[in-house]
């Protein structure tokens, strides 16, 4: 049976999509627009002068070799992050849906973080990895390992990596939970009576038939890592030392906000906007085409 | 090919007791069929001998090893299972090579088997394709192509066809009696259809709430129930079981209201006492003489080749009566039937067991041979 509202009139449901429309309106399209307007004008710092450019924006971001420098740091961040909440999550995933003790607990404790807002959970990690007041700052360098972030450009990408991905791992938790949960425990019984030990089994059996989701995790935490790390990034480092732990999205910023150079920044977000549209295609044909095991 | 032995196997679920102390030993290339209402056990015993569920108690072997401390890989078993449980992203090759594979077969060996095996199985034109490009039965059969490749000790199938429709589950039945009879490899079948087990068995073990009820061949069964659960289970329409006195001479049943029914052997010591009389439909007959029970039809099924009649007998217990073509009963006829001395099942009321009295001579002889 469907279900539908009848509405009398053309007003009330119009007055019901608009505050959606408004924030999409407000927050997405206008900025878009705006920054599509300024990644082809020059504009001096007020905002009283500006000049249609072509591409010269375009021009001076991709020729500039800092930018590419930025480029790399935003791959390996993405790379790491992605690669390392899959692979937690899925560790995690698999342990909770064996038959342990005190599972119900466990699940739940794992999905909390994800409620963290960032920079709350950087200031967390501020406290764990602060060289002076850190937990295990001070314990490392204790050891005399040597550790500031301040100072060294790897060991802060490792620890903004670390905190970018703590979030992650929940969210990706969840989905694999419910991929593994998904999957007949007569499939994997059958394996190991064809003599599969549990590695192989999740090798050959559990693994190819979580595909799907962790394709479509993929892709969202690539996502992520690009474009919704800007608060833990900025909260824990601003992107050094150096430029360290600059990533596109946090150089949109440096360059826009505190560089005020406008058009490069547009021009920056206009080549972000591009990558996420050309990310959100590409999930949507393989969702499209995913494969449905029944 | 080897024996399949268990010896008191018990299974406790908490405090649930999901088996009881099972003892049953299939013998080699037998096809032992567990039988029984949903929630007997049968599953959980099935999954014992795989391997795949451990056991609280007893001892389990397979070709005289034991086994119940071994993981399924080692125990040289195959299993279908009732919803398949193909590898959905494999092919139909990969399928059936999968544990082929495990084994370190060389790959021109397995290619061979599963071929043949297909071939058997009328698989050929398949095997590249994904079990969901598959009918029900196609998977079915892939399912034990994937059992019968391994070349087991045994074959252990749950339920293997209830998901088919009732032609193509016919048909499958036949085809796994077949195989089996082919390969001659020992087979554990579990099903709640007692059509299936009558079909397939060499042997039924008949089971209610984790506990055998009876072992023996599906003839011997049917017409020597040991137990009033398994004179309800086995046979459609079920068996009549009614309440019944000894009568004074020994020689006979009193149903109440006036109705008696002759005993083929004498149980004077006892008269007076109650038993539970079981007569199936088929044995129940109508007669021209007199001196036997009458029954009194509520409502009559015509199903062409034969009738089952509904009805109350003298005292009002209900009985149900199965008779060849269409013979024209209408509801509040009433009918003088009888039944063979020999046709009467007597069960303790305390036990719910068969009276080893029956066991005697003169009691069963005749239907014995009937069968036989
Ligand atoms: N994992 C389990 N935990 C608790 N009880 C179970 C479990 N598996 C089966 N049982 C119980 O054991 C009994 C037998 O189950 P099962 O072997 O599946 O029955 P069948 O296959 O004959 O329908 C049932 O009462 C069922 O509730
Ligand atoms: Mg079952």
């Amino acid at each position: 049976m469907q279900r539908r509202a009848i509405f009398k009139g053309r007003l009330l449901p119009y007055l019901l999509l608009a505050p959606q429309v408004a924030v999409t309106v407000l927050f997405f399209l206008w900025p878009a627009g705006r920054a599509l307007w300024q990644s082809v004008h020059l504009q001096d710092p007020f905002g009283l002068y500006s000049e249609f450019v072509w591409f010269e924006n375009f021009q001076a971001v991709l020729s500039d070799p800092n930018y590419l420098g930025t480029v790399q740091v935003s791959v390996l961040f993405s790379a790491a992050v992605a690669g390392l909440s899959l692979s937690v999550a899925l560790l995690l995933a698999a342990l909770a849906d064996t038959k342990i003790r005190g599972a119900g607990l466990y699940k739940s404790l794992l999905i909390w973080p994800y409620a963290l807002a960032p920079a709350i959970a950087a200031v967390l990690f501020l406290f764990v990895f602060n060289p002076e007041i850190g937990l295990l700052g001070r314990a490392m360098n204790g050891m005399g390992l040597g550790w500031d972030y301040r100072l060294n450009g790897g060991q802060a990408l490792l620890m903004v990596v670390l905190a970018a991905s703590a979030k992650q791992i929940s969210y990706n938790f969840i989905f694999f939970l419910a991929g593994l949960q998904a999957i007949p425990r007569s499939v994997l019984e059958a394996a190991s009576i064809d003599g599969a030990g549990p590695v192989r089994r999740f090798f050959t059996i559990t693994f190819p038939l979580l595909s799907p989701t962790t394709f479509f995790l993929l892709v969202v935490n690539v996502v992520y890592a690009f474009f919704e790390t800007f608060g833990t990034i900025h909260a824990l480092t601003r992107g050094g030392p150096g430029k360290s732990t600059e990533t596109l999205i946090y150089r949109v910023y440096q360059d826009g906000v505190v560089s005020n150079d406008l058009g490069g920044s547009s021009a920056q977000s206009v080549i972000l906007m591009v990558i996420v549209i050309a990310l959100t295609a590409i999930q949507f044909r393989f969702i499209e085409r995913k494969v449905h095991y029944a | 090919m080897a024996t399949v032995e268990l010896r008191q196997v018990t299974k406790r679920y908490g405090a649930v007791e999901a088996i009881r102390g099972i003892d049953v030993a299939a013998r080699d290339g037998e096809f032992l069929v567990l039988l029984g209402p949903s929630g007997c056990g049968k599953s959980t015993l099935l999954r014992m001998v795989a391997g795949l569920e451990s056991i609280t108690g007893g001892e389990i072997a397979i070709g005289g090893r034991r086994v119940d401390g071994l993981e399924p890989k080692d125990r040289d078993i195959a299993m279908v299972f009732q919803n398949y449980a193909l590898y959905p992203h494999m092919s139909v090759f990969d399928n059936m090579a999968y544990g082929l594979k495990i084994r370190g077969l060389p790959k021109a060996e397995i290619r061979a088997r599963v071929t043949r095996t297909a071939e058997m199985l009328e698989l050929a034109p398949y095997l590249d394709r994904r079990p969901s490009q598959l009918s029900g039965g196609q998977r079915q059969r892939v399912a034990m192509g994937r059992a019968v490749v391994r070349e087991p000790a045994a074959f252990l199938f749950d339920e293997p066809l209830s998901n088919l429709d009732a032609k193509l589950r016919t048909q499958m039945r036949l085809e796994i009696k077949r195989l089996q009879a082919r390969l001659g490899v020992t087979s554990l079948y579990v099903t709640h259809d007692q059509v299936e087990a009558m079909t397939l068995a060499d042997r039924i073990l008949v089971m209610n709430q984790g506990v055998a009820e009876q072992i023996g061949a599906p003839l011997e069964i049917y017409s020597r129930p040991a137990s009033l659960f398994v004179a309800g289970f086995i046979g459609s329409p079920p068996m009549n079981i009614l309440d019944a006195r000894i009568a004074d001479d020994g020689r006979g049943l009193l149903l109440g209201g006036g109705g008696r029914i002759a005993l083929p052997g004498p149980l004077a010591a006892e008269a007076g006492q109650p038993v539970k009389l079981g007569i199936r439909p088929e044995h129940l007959k109508p007669t021209a003489g007199p001196g036997g029970l009458s029954l009194t039809v509520e409502l009559s099924e015509a199903l062409g080749a034969e009738t089952v009649l509904y009805g109350r007998l003298d005292g009002g217990q209900p009985a149900q009566l199965r008779m060849a073509g269409m013979p024209a009963h209408r509801p509040g006829d009433v009918l003088p039937v009888t039944a063979d001395p020999s046709d009467l099942h007597l069960f303790d009321p305390r036990t719910g067991r068969r009276r080893p009295d029956t066991e005697q001579p003169g009691w069963a002889e005749r239907r014995i041979s009937a069968v036989s």
